[in-house]
């Protein structure tokens, strides 16, 4: 029974194999740009994977980025087909070209293709990194994300890494001070950032710090300080990690491990930081994923109220212009940096705590 | 046992382990009463309310929901203002009473005054379109919060109905159906609404014009639909997930093998148990919907021009801000003391209502 198992999985593998490698050969040929080419190449080992690796995480990991790459394809499809749906193309306006230029910038757009064959043409683009022409400046889309980019990496970065360690520590505090003074007034401040939202936040300390106090200059491209924008970004995120590792401390603290250790003589200290904090740390890494979609969305705004340069201002601008391949392309841009960043997490969590399954 | 009597009890030997029962004394009245622990019974409806009456900043909460409650209920019928008119003095437009700090008055209106008239006072001040501002921002916190109470309310029916076919049809049906849910899960919520906010608005103005739905702004609409189409995702995965593990509970199969009815088994022991983490969770996405629409209102895709919602004031606010800010300050205590009151009333209702939590 066990044997005939084996032997139908193992013919399955091979039929499996064969049947991509000669899919992969006619993708060779038939796809145009080489990035397209190598995509179908992971796609297929990927789809090997699961069915070759007989442990689970090996299952797990290839699932889940299979899944990922499926989610960047709708997300890229829904962009797509819904900017489509918009009436209007974006050369009618109140001053319509004449009919001949019409007909070349068509051409030159393939907007006379039917609609698959632009979509298929746009991922195609977006393959090779083409985000298409911006309408309303000209430019092109891709430029603009990755030299807007760096700003909002930098900013979205500091936040992730000081909301990080910050509610870490604090989380640690509250827990190890239960019921005290200092976990009621942690406890107390996180609550109350948890419900300030991110645009009041960032004008708030705009208000206070730059222009009351003056204790910050505004931002500009010459003056840059990041200061207020991270900490606008980080406080919503830092209270949450703070709660998650309170809870999870907690938890950790009134296990026998850490009664056993404690018993057996091992310091305090070592008691907190290589038993209780290591593992209460597995429920933060979940929520890294989510948090930094939220510091995305988050510096969307507070890019908007610092007026810094970044992507975020990039994108309100685009939106207030209706500046429809700007939003798509950054759209899929930032999706595709949340999905990946959600990947990572996930496949971490997996890894460090093997417990969980997909399902 | 017959009645007690000092004399009658046996003597202690000396040196034995017996009682010397001469150094007890007879319990009185008041202490038996004490031994009686019998609780009246409660339902578990009840026992959840004495708790949540117990915890003071649910109570607190709740009592500032209230206050909020009223106030934008009652408070147009006083005030003599409307949100989108100008101030007038006997019947003419007052072009002095721009931007006015909070609770004086203008030239015009002193005049009218100084003539003994009486002139209700400009609570909040008044916005540089001569409106009075207060009105504002409670018709602000109307849209705000009947927003966030709306869409919650679509969540709930959505995700109810899908959850529980999902969940009892179980098999094939479920795994289709909970596919297509973890897909839509794995969509960057925020950036979806955006887009989604920015198409609908262009495709519903066009559809939309000379009906009734009108009044309600294309941007509310799509705002609707966009939680009806994204975010009722995460309840139906809660329904359904509730839904399973309450089936196969060893006491619906005991109501089952003494031969109960579906309906009853569904009614009586169903429905009540996973009523709780549903109505807790509904109470907490009401906070996130008021966020998500005052970040769009905050973008510029909230609701329609004249009417106000807490989110766009914000937004309006920071043309001046070093000028006026207390244009800030108004709408943003009122977005984090709504949000702030739902999520510790959301917290309490948890901590009273989740039987997993009980003690």
């Amino acid at each position: 029974m066990d044997n005939a198992a084996r032997k139908k999985k193992e013919i399955q593998l091979i039929a499996a194999c064969a049947l991509s490698v000669v899919i992969f050969a006619v993708g060779w040929f038939t796809l145009r740009i080489l990035s397209a080419k190598i995509l179908l190449g992971v796609v297929l080992v990927l789809i090997c994977g699961t069915l070759f690796f007989s442990n689970d995480t090996g299952r797990y990991i290839c699932k889940r980025i299979l899944l990922a790459l499926v989610t960047v394809f709708i997300i890229a499809a829904i962009t797509f087909f819904s900017m489509n749906a918009i009436p209007g193309g974006p050369f009618s306006k109140e001053k319509a070209p004449s009919a001949a230029v019409q007909a070349v910038l068509e051409e030159r757009f393939h907007l006379n293709e039917p609609i698959g064959t632009q979509f298929l043409l746009y991922l195609e683009g977006l393959l090779q990194g083409n985000f298409g022409i911006s309408t309303k400046t000209g430019r092109e889309i891709s430029t603009t994300i990755f030299e807007s980019f760096s700003i909002s990496a930098q900013l979205g970065g500091y936040a992730a890494l000081i909301a990080i360690v910050l509610g870490l520590c604090f989380g640690s505090i509250a827990a190890l001070n239960r019921a005290k003074a200092a976990d009621r007034v942690i406890i107390f401040f996180t609550t109350l950032f948890v419900a300030v939202p991110s645009f009041i936040m960032a004008t708030l300390l705009l208000l206070v710090f730059c222009l009351q106090l003056g204790w910050f200059p505004i931002f500009s491209t010459n003056n840059q300080s990041y200061v207020l924008p991270v900490i606008a970004l980080m406080l919503s995120p830092m209270s949450y990690i703070t709660r998650l590792t309170k809870t999870s401390m907690l938890d950790v603290l009134g296990q026998d491990y850490i009664r056993t250790a404690r018993a057996k003589g091992v310091k305090e200290r070592q008691v907190i930081f290589k038993h209780a904090l290591k593992n209460a740390l597995i429920p933060v890494i979940t929520y890294v994923g989510p948090m930094m979609a939220y510091i995305l969305t988050g510096s969307m705004v507070v890019e908007t109220v610092f007026t810094t340069g970044g992507l975020g201002t990039k994108f309100v601008q685009g939106i207030s212009n209706r500046d429809y391949p700007m939003i798509m392309g950054t759209t899929i841009f930032l999706a595709t940096l949340m999905v990946t960043m959600t990947l990572i997490s996930d496949l971490i969590y997996k890894v460090v705590d093997p417990r969980i399954s997909f399902d | 046992m017959s009645e007690y009597n000092p004399n009658q009890t046996p003597v202690k030997r000396p040196f034995s382990l017996q009682l010397d029962l001469k150094k007890f004394e007879p319990a009185t009245e008041a202490e038996k009463a004490q031994h009686e622990t019998m609780r009246e019974s409660t339902t578990f409806f009840r026992d959840g309310m004495r708790k949540l009456f117990k915890n003071p900043l649910a109570v607190g909460s709740m009592i500032v929901l209230i206050v909020i409650l009223a106030t934008i209920i009652i408070a147009p019928m006083i005030v003599p203002y409307t949100y989108s008119g100008m101030i007038t003095v006997d019947g003419k437009r007052d072009k002095t009473a721009k931007n006015l700090p909070p609770f004086t008055y203008s030239k015009m209106e002193q005049q009218a005054i100084d003539r003994g008239e009486k002139i209700f006072p400009h609570i909040f001040g008044t916005d540089e379109l001569c409106r009075d501002y207060f009105i504002r921002v409670i018709y602000g916190a109307r849209v705000s919060l009947s927003v966030g109470f709306f869409a919650s309310l679509i969540v709930l029916i959505i995700g109810l109905l899908y959850g529980s076919i999902a969940g009892y049809a179980g098999g094939r049906t479920d795994l289709i159906m909970m596919r297509i849910v973890d897909i839509i899960y794995s969509l960057p919520d925020t950036l979806m609404v955006i887009l989604l906010s920015v198409v609908l608005d262009q495709v519903l103005g066009q559809s939309l014009q000379g009906t009734a739905l009108a009044s309600i702004g294309t941007n509310m609409l799509s705002m609707f639909a966009v939680f009806g189409l994204l975010y009722w995702v995460g309840m139906a995965r809660l329904v359904r997930g509730q839904i399973l593990t309450i089936k196969n509970n060893e006491y619906v199969l005991a109501a089952r093998a003494m031969g109960a009815r579906p309906r009853r088994i569904i009614r009586k022991h169903i429905l009540p148990n996973c009523m709780s983490v549903i109505i807790i969770s509904t109470a907490l996405q009401i906070p996130s919907a008021i966020f998500t629409e005052s970040f769009l209102s905050f973008i510029g895709l909230g609701v329609q021009a004249p009417m106000p919602s807490l989110g766009s004031l914000a937004n309006a606010a920071r043309q001046a801000l070093q000028a006026y800010p207390y244009k800030l300050i108004f709408p943003a205590v009122g977005i984090c003391l709504i949000v702030l009151s739902f999520n510790l009333l959301g917290d309490g209702l948890r901590d009273a209502f989740d039987p997993k939590l009980r003690k």
